[in-house]
């Protein structure tokens, strides 16, 4: 063979051996106790300039009727499993109660049509999933803010926790489905409880009787199912400490990008 | 070839100070940044494998790209890739390709283009993320330079001279002869403009179809969105922009190694190009 052929063939396989070098790095690196931890700082990055630029009051897009997606994807549970919810579903959730509580001064349960009866607000927009499709409906509900008045938050209430009536995976133990939002998205205007979907009750696999929307994030954040509302300082001790059922499982807390 | 060689070794020749530190830095930099995002992205549009116009996924219409496994005549899986409606069959790459140990895999893109090479969508996103901050500050931070320092008027900027002789640089291009002497010095015409479309047009575009598609981002100015499309059209330019830079590195990489790799790895790492004057 001709030097210069050798040489050439040397730097192919250089570049080659540099390139899975590089590959098998990541993945150890992915594998090791604190790399994931440098990596996962970004969230606290994104999170924090995101709140400096988007306040409170900033509003996610809303569009029209025109803009509707022909169907409303379901993703994950569609109908979820167990006894209780399914004498709900028998019921038509007449006797569904919605449980609010932990740190506030007034808790209080409330059924389906005590919550149609509160103000509303109907909002069309977007749903993005963290897999990367969008679909649009057009939600019904009742603003959280509201809710919340009802119930009145104390002083050291941080976080609003979601509990729902799915149970996910397959393991024995059933690991029920939640979320959580902090104050901020908790009092946001778009943010509602919703019952309606396209002008009918929400159906049960988009999250019947009521499911969470939170416009500015993620569709993992927008708990479906939901049985029960509590308040709380911190997190850490409800399931695996991560704030939601995804979380619990590797996802962002902070699903707003 | 080995005459050739001979005589260049034997005629006179001396080393350049060609990049500047800040550069080279922001230069390796930026390469292990736009690397990991790149395979870190195929990773997170194996989550979804499908593009789309407009503003939501369901739409009614079908998808522009798609990427997936089906059941071939025989009842065996095969990996097929639809573009506008049109199948083609793509076993092997994408759709269904193999894991390291042999297990079929039927993401979208194979294992070894892909950070991580095992399927964690929430360990992919923390990688692109993470790696996004850098390549922006980055990013930013060369811009800065590039100004202040006059790197992008000095070196960058192509004279009206450079502009009107751009029909020599691309027949140049073509023959692979490449600028001896005091010419190497300079950035050629050509490649001035790849680096200022690079720089200027196809970088800022991915950040912002990147930032497209985040609904915090869409709130502070909404409707800002629709500017690109709408969000799903905002996925598809960041895919689409994701492989025009595959492209450049392809080419880039390419010229490198036919204008002489070893002298160019140098530049970059310590700054000194070996000019050769006697040729």
């Amino acid at each position: 063979m001709n030097p210069a052929n050798k040489s050439k063939r040397r730097l192919l396989l250089g570049a080659g051996s540099l390139g899975a070098l590089l590959l098998t790095g990541c993945d150890r690196l992915s594998e090791t106790e604190w790399f994931p931890k440098v990596l996962r700082t970004h969230e606290t990055l994104s999170r924090s300039v995101h709140k400096l630029l988007g306040s409170r009051p900033s509003m996610a897009q809303e569009f029209t009727e025109a803009d509707l997606s022909p169907f409303f994807r379901s993703n994950g549970t569609s109908m979820p499993e167990g006894d209780e919810y399914q004498a709900l579903v028998k019921s038509g959730f007449a006797d569904w109660q919605l449980e609010v509580g932990g740190l506030v001064e007034m808790p209080a349960q409330l059924s389906l049509a005590e919550l149609r009866a509160m103000p509303r607000r109907t909002q069309i927009t977007r749903h993005d999933c963290v897999e990367g499709w969008s679909a649009i409906g057009k939600w019904t509900g009742v603003p959280l803010s509201n809710v919340l008045s009802l119930v009145q938050p104390k002083a050291n209430a941080r976080y609003v926790v979601f509990h729902c009536a799915d149970a996910m995976g397959g393991s024995l133990t059933p690991e029920y489905y939640y979320e959580s939002i902090d104050m901020d998205d908790a009092l946001h205007p778009q943010t509602i409880l919703a019952y309606g979907l396209n002008g009918t009750d929400l159906p049960i696999p988009n999250g019947a009787p009521i499911r969470l929307r939170v416009e500015r994030q993620l569709g993992y954040k927008h708990a479906k199912y939901v049985m029960r509302i509590e308040l709380v300082e911190s997190f850490a001790n409800i399931a695996g400490g991560k704030g939601g059922y995804w979380e619990d499982n590797g996802y962002q807390w902070y699903a707003g990008i | 070839m080995a005459a050739a060689s001979i005589t260049s070794y034997a005629s006179p020749s001396y080393l350049y100070y060609r990049h500047t530190l800040p550069v080279r830095i922001m230069h390796w930099t930026n390469f292990v940044a736009l690397t990991i995002l790149f395979m870190s992205g195929l990773h997170i549009f194996n989550a979804h494998a499908a593009l789309y116009w407009g503003d939501s996924s369901y739409s009614g219409r079908p998808p522009l790209l798609q990427i997936t496994a089906r059941d071939g005549t025989d009842g065996e899986p095969i990996g097929v890739t639809r573009v506008f409606g049109r199948e083609f069959e793509t076993t092997g790459l994408l759709g269904l390709s193999k894991y390291p140990n042999g297990e079929p895999n039927q993401h979208a893109f194979p294992s070894w283009a892909t950070i991580p090479g095992g399927y964690s969508l929430a360990m992919a996103r923390d990688w692109h993320f993470f790696f996004a901050w850098i390549f922006v500050l980055n990013g930013v931070a060369y811009v800065l330079y590039s100004l202040f320092s006059r790197h992008l008027a000095r070196d960058l900027a192509p004279t009206g001279r450079e502009l009107r002789g751009i029909g020599t640089s691309i027949a140049d291009h073509v023959k692979f002869k490449h600028p001896s002497g005091d010419a190497a010095k300079r950035y050629n015409v050509l490649q001035k403009l790849a680096y200022l479309s690079v720089i200027f047009v196809l970088l800022p575009l991915v950040i912002l179809a990147g930032w497209a598609m985040s609904p915090w981002l869409n709130s502070i100015v909404p409707g800002w969105v629709d500017l690109l499309g709408g969000r799903q059209s905002a996925r598809t330019i960041h895919f689409i922009v994701a492989w025009l830079l595959f492209l450049f590195l392809a080419v880039h990489v390419f010229e490198v190694l036919i204008s002489g790799f070893w002298n160019h790895m140098r530049s970059m790492i310590t700054g000194r190009y070996r000019i050769k004057t006697g040729a």
